[in-house]
């Protein structure tokens, strides 16, 4: 008798069809987010705040209630919908450029202040919705659209490293970078995310994760060849590991 | 005996699983889908797959929908 060991969550919605590019890592966040959730047990007491970009489309799949931000603001919203629900599980899903460009300030305040959030980010060093734009995360000489010749040093300096910065937070209670490049990764990916969320439900305080995750349509690359760029390129600057966690 | 299940109309032909099983067990297949992708299939006349799941971990599209083990 063979047993599954493998199945779509159950904090899916029926019928769900992800409208990513061939490839795109998304598809596996929120695979993993919804693995989470079934896990802990705490998919009807959630709710999500999204803000621009890619990652909005999150509310289409997963079967949770979910607010729309403005730009860039999902940390914002996200304190609001806490501080008048303490009892429920609120937690952000945003891009780079929607959470470390746009939206630094509100995603920095919100975890010196210390709440009891989760936020996860997904850094594909682009703007994936919009064109392939040069970002806060962008690779130095890496090539955009908007940097043509790569990324000028001089001109726009050095890429933001997301979870050394909140680390370095007083409220934030874990703080991991991950990345979705190989299955092992993924799998380890799986662990920060729930750590993340454990040290909301403990109500320990902000829980942060950045994962470095591929986009191949603006890259311009086969999905296999842009994993090996997150690999040899990536990984490098962004170097995975656990920043900060409290619940050691 | 282990085998997975293949959602045709959510495959988009991104290939990712081909190379990610360890047996080499999944294939590039002739049939298209809904969406004009060219899809994978499930190969294995010996019975040789594992269950590691590691095709539908890797799948970004959850084609790979079930897995079993046995």
């Amino acid at each position: 008798m063979a047993t599954q060991v493998f199945k779509i969550p159950d904090s899916f919605n029926k019928d769900f069809k992800y409208t990513f590019c061939p490839g795109c890592d998304h598809g596996v966040a929120i695979r993993l987010v919804g693995e989470v959730m079934d896990e802990l047990g705490f998919r009807e007491n959630t709710i999500a705040a999204t803000a621009i970009g890619c990652s909005v489309t999150l509310y289409d799949f997963l079967n949770i209630d979910a607010i729309e931000s403005p730009h860039g603001r999902a940390l914002a919203v996200a304190t609001g919908v806490k501080r008048a629900n303490p009892d429920k599980t609120v937690f952000t899903y945003s891009g780079d450029g929607d959470f470390a460009s746009i939206g630094i300030g509100e995603s920095l305040h919100a975890a010196l202040r210390g709440e009891k959030i989760t936020a996860i980010c997904i850094n594909n060093t682009t703007y994936g919705m919009t064109g392939g734009q040069c970002g806060p995360t962008t690779l130095v000489n890496q090539v955009t659209t908007t940097s043509p010749h790569g990324r000028n040093l001089d001109y726009y300096g050095y890429p933001i490293k997301l979870a050394e910065h909140f680390a370095l937070c007083d409220g934030v209670a874990f703080s991991a970078r991950v990345s979705l490049d190989s299955v092992a990764n993924i799998r380890k990916a799986k662990q920060a995310i729930k750590k993340a969320f454990q040290v909301q439900l403990e109500g320990k305080g902000f829980g942060f994760v950045e994962i470095l995750s591929s986009c191949p349509t603006n890259w311009r690359m086969l999905p296999e060849k842009a994993h090996d760029r997150v690999r040899n390129e990536m990984m490098p600057v962004f170097v995975p590991g656990i920043y900060k966690d409290l619940t050691i | 005996m282990s085998y997975i299940v293949i959602d045709d109309e959510r495959c988009k032909a991104c290939y990712l699983c081909i190379n990610e099983c360890p047996k080499k067990l999944i294939q590039k297949s002739d049939k298209t889908n809904k969406l004009g992708d060219r899809i994978v299939e499930f190969c294995d006349p010996n019975g040789e797959c594992l269950g590691c799941a590691m095709c539908a971990t890797r799948c970004p599209d959850m084609a790979i929908k079930e897995v079993y083990r046995g």
